[in-house]
């Protein structure tokens, strides 16, 4: 049996494969279907996933190396009182998306790189987003978001 | 080379000629055909409001439809006006990443005075019958629904004003329309839209002739930055695209097909792949032989995605590749030099005044062999599609750039008349041309007939880059000359490209006989050859302009050089005195437009200012999709080849602007993805088979290396176009000529990483 804790809810799963990528266990077994499937070999990040905050390639990370961790997709990185997560909020306003199937991956990236590092650079966001292809290429628009984000969350930050 | 036949040309050849046909007609007969049966209001709406439908050109039309099958009739509403004031609006083609679900709405919106805030959008379903054509391809969904769209706000509109001008027993020119309400300025009166829904349903609908359309100065909701309706669910992970569609009881499915197109199954360890766990069926499907529909291959149905792909790891299979291809690229690039250097001119194409001889008498002659590769599409989104056939009846949902032919070409391969098969259209995680062939809807639906259960079938990335309908790679051997003047005096271009049936060039590998410059240079000579390919190639982005841009672009600035002219000027003086090149007023190139845009990129770029030394920028010009473009690149290149682009300044006529924050994204991933292909990305072919097969090897630009990206739109009064496509092919010549200005060095193949660039 695996157990796993996706956006802070408890699953337990039997007859799963522990070996299955997780990615392939949060699509298939948990219906959490905002995580994509790009390339299966850590080259594209359309599937990253936080596990404790950090951003993995859930293509190539098997289910098990996520046990008893806690694990975030895109569909958990909203407020617990619904409201969306700064970065969420930017995407819809800098109107990043094009096709729009990169950018779950892009997102959860975005989210972890400013839990860490409230106030990134250029150059920290080129670093941080390096493992995210997006082939309609937005790149500029995802940077300017992520500014936008991060000064949103310094924002309430200060408030709190 | 094989000389096998699995291109897919057949197929897109009646496509493509489809689309010019009905694109032909909408031009010659603009909005002539709309009339009043074009719009029909759909009566017995549910809890009332106001429900509009309207015929989109090429379908039959909804009126029509109604009237020869009113037992039957379905109404397929395109905007809905309900009485608490939702008006919803249905986005009839497929969303790909162009910006369609808002950008043809927004249209509708503008016409009708809707508040942007009151409009929900709903994909429509696929029935071409009522709709026409429902398809992403072209550029072409602006400019063949600007018309219809608005009238069909218009139309709208007229009738909800009559509704509040019978209300208030006033003349309708006394009422005003806006935000979802008619006022009646002199009263202080004023309804919304859903409280005169229902009455303005009791209302004939007036014909669209009689009903002004607004002037631009008019727009206020055409031309501002609205987000992309789908965004909310995109960002929160909501099940909207192709790989995302589960059904009841769905099993998951991969098809494994010989690695060089055209071979068979002769033998395979099925009863070893049934035993694997998870596994459900394993059997062969022999296909029809159409590459653009169903291949012979290995299908494996288990119950979980990861089940299906370690079967497929374990599965051997012996194919017979006796008629397979064994396609070479580097014994095409090879062939190519080979004719290009015997001087062989292929067949005429196009010819003005004397080549040779203005050649001969130049004061300064060029002559360059370019080189392009074959490329892949590489959608985001693998291909995959859901499928559930039962009782002779399929349902398919599909992540499709052209839906309707999803639908015959599965028809084809089961048997089946297209009546009993339903298809539920998807957001598509990327197209890019790769979407308008169907085979892994064919694959899906062949694969549940066959397993009896529903299935999802999954494409890895490996599959998706070694079964494409790839960009043709492709050979310019160019030779032009300068007179005393230094004007451009004569252009030869002998284009070498790619056969797949002996006759036609394969598709993208075409180039028209009025390509630029030839019309504007009084000796010209254009011929063509063609090698044997068995490889099947189909449309990529731009297709054509993708490539003859890097060659033209570039070719034009080596001549520059030569004659020891400023760029920006010989290029205007190539354009000349204002005017149409092919149609009056048409939809060709237009040496105005060109030279207006070519100045603005210039004037905002910067150009003809001091740059450091190793900095340059590059000019380009290309005419595609009815758009207008011009680009300058900003590069630096250092010592051992390593390229910083810093900046790319668009300019672009492509009339008015509908979203001017969709519009923008779609200049700036052009640039982008025009980039990235030109930096490093190319396929080798060898025995048949592609040898890159992930993004490892076909390395898309990361977010480090893209460069800050300007657009400027020249918002003139022809009739908008769309913009998928058109920014892409200036790219790559702005990108070369900058690097020639910034290091001396002439780019004449890509990709960069060919001639030791890297970023």
């Amino acid at each position: 049996m695996l157990r796993l804790t996706v956006n802070g809810k408890p699953h337990e799963l039997h007859n799963v494969d522990e070996s299955t990528p997780l990615l392939w266990v949060l699509r298939d077994a948990l219906g959490l279907v905002g995580t994509k499937y790009g390339c299966g070999v850590a080259q594209c990040g359309a599937c990253t996933v936080q596990i404790n905050g950090n951003p993995v390639r859930s293509c190539s990370v098997p289910a098990s190396a996520a046990a008893d961790r806690e694990v975030t997709t895109v569909e958990g990185l909203a407020r617990s009182d619904g409201s969306l997560h700064p970065v969420q909020q930017a995407w819809i306003d800098e109107d990043v998306a094009q096709c729009g199937y990169c950018q779950s991956g892009q997102l959860v990236s975005a989210a972890a790189l400013l839990a860490r590092n409230p106030a990134p650079s250029d150059e920290d966001i080129n670093r941080a987003m390096d493992g995210n292809i997006c082939r309609c290429g937005t790149y500029k628009r995802i940077r300017k978001a992520i500014h936008s984000a991060a000064a949103e969350l310094r924002r309430e930050g200060g408030a709190a | 080379m094989s000389t096998s036949n699995y291109a897919a040309d057949p197929y897109l050849h009646e496509v493509l000629a489809e689309l010019e046909a009905l694109e032909d007609a909408r031009y010659r007969v603009a909005a002539q055909t709309v009339d009043r049966r074009t719009f029909l209001k759909l009566t017995g709406v549910a809890g009332g409001g106001l429900m509009l439908a309207i015929a989109a050109p090429g379908g039959r039309g909804l009126a029509r439809a109604a009237a020869e099958d009113a037992a039957s009739f379905a109404p397929n509403a395109y905007l809905k006006i309900a009485t608490d004031g939702v008006i919803t609006i249905y986005s009839k083609n497929p969303e790909v990443g162009q910006g369609v679900k808002t950008s043809m709405p927004m249209i509708v919106a503008e016409e009708l005075d809707a508040a942007w805030d009151d409009v929900r959008v709903e994909q429509s379903e696929i029935n071409e019958a009522v709709y026409g054509r429902q398809f992403a391809g072209g550029s072409l969904a602006i400019p063949w629904h600007w018309d219809t769209l608005r009238q069909a706000g218009a139309v709208a509109k007229a009738m909800l004003v009559a509704a509040a001008a019978e209300r208030w027993g006033v003349p309708a020119s006394e009422l005003a329309a806006a935000d979802s309400r008619v006022t009646h300025a002199a009263s202080g009166r004023s309804l919304g839209y859903g409280e005169l829904a229902t009455a303005a349903a009791q209302l004939p609908v007036p014909d669209p002739k009689d009903i002004p359309l607004k002037s631009r100065d008019q727009y206020k909701l055409l031309g501002k930055r609205i987000t992309g309706v789908d965004n909310h669910a995109l960002v929160t992970g909501q099940p909207l695209f192709g790989i995302d569609q589960a059904v009841d009881g769905m099993h998951y499915a991969t098809f494994v097909k010989c690695p060089a197109v055209g071979g068979r199954v002769a033998g395979a360890n099925l009863d070893e792949i049934k035993a694997l766990p998870g596994v459900t069926h394993a059997f062969v499907l022999e296909g029809n032989g159409k590459v653009t529909e169903l291949m012979p291959g290995v299908a494996i149905v288990a119950d979980s995605t990861w089940a299906a792909l370690n079967a497929r790891r374990a599965l051997k299979v012996d194919w017979d590749e006796s008629d397979a291809s064994k396609d070479s690229w580097s014994a095409s690039v090879a062939a190519a030099k080979r004719l290009s250097q015997q001087q062989v001119t292929g067949q005429p194409v196009a010819a003005s005044g004397n080549a040779d001889a203005a050649l001969a008498a130049g004061t300064k002659r060029v002559k360059s062999f370019y080189t392009y590769p074959f490329i892949s599409h590489a959608p985001m989104e693998p291909q995959n599609c859901t499928a559930w056939y039962r009782d002779g009846q399929l349902t398919l949902w599909a992540p499709s750039q052209t839906p309707g032919r999803a639908i015959d070409n599965a028809a084809s391969v089961l048997g089946i008349d297209k009546a009993n098969i339903t298809l539920h259209q998807t957001r598509v995680g990327g197209g890019f041309g790769r979407r308008l062939m169907n085979d892994y809807a064919c694959e899906a639906a062949a694969i549940s007939r066959e397993a009896g259960v529903p299935v999802k079938l999954q494409w890895t990335r490996e599959q998706d880059m070694g079964h494409d309908f790839y960009r043709v790679g492709g050979f310019h051997a160019l030779e032009g000359s300068v007179d005393a003047d230094g004007k451009l005096s004569a252009w030869r271009d002998h284009f070498i490209t790619f056969t797949a049936d002996g006759e036609k060039p394969v598709s993208g590998g075409t180039i028209r006989p009025a390509e630029f410059p030839g019309p504007l240079v009084e000796n010209y000579e254009l011929t063509m050859s063609m090698l044997p390919l068995a490889t099947p190639c189909g449309p990529w982005r731009a297709p054509g302009s993708n490539a003859i841009a890097f060659a033209v672009q570039s070719f034009i600035h080596e001549l520059a050089v030569a004659a020891d002219r400023d760029h920006l000027e010989f290029l205007l003086e190539i354009m000349g005195e204002p005017r149409w090149l092919g149609e009056q007023g048409g939809r060709d190139l237009n040496t105005a437009r060109a030279a207006a845009v070519i100045k603005l990129a210039a004037e905002k770029a910067g150009w003809g200012q001091p740059m450091p030394a190793g900095r340059g920028l590059g000019l380009s010009f290309h005419f595609s999709h009815m758009g207008h473009f011009a680009e300058v690149a900003d590069v630096s290149v250092s010592p051992d080849k390593k390229l910083t682009v810093h900046s790319v300044t668009i300019a672009a006529d492509v009339g008015p602007i509908v979203n001017m924050s969709g519009a923008e994204n779609q200049c700036e991933g052009g640039v982008i993805d025009g980039l990235s292909t030109m930096i490093g990305l190319e396929l080798s072919i060898e025995e048949g088979r592609i040898q890159e097969s992930n993004f490892d090897r076909y390395p898309i630009l990361r977010m480090g290396s893209v460069p800050d990206v300007n657009v400027h739109f020249i918002q003139s009064e022809y009739p908008p176009t769309g913009l998928g496509e058109p920014a892409l092919p200036p790219l790559a010549p702005a990108v070369c000529n900058a690097i020639y200005a910034a290091s001396g060095h002439r780019v004449k193949t890509l990709p960069l990483s060919r001639e030791g660039f890297f970023v």
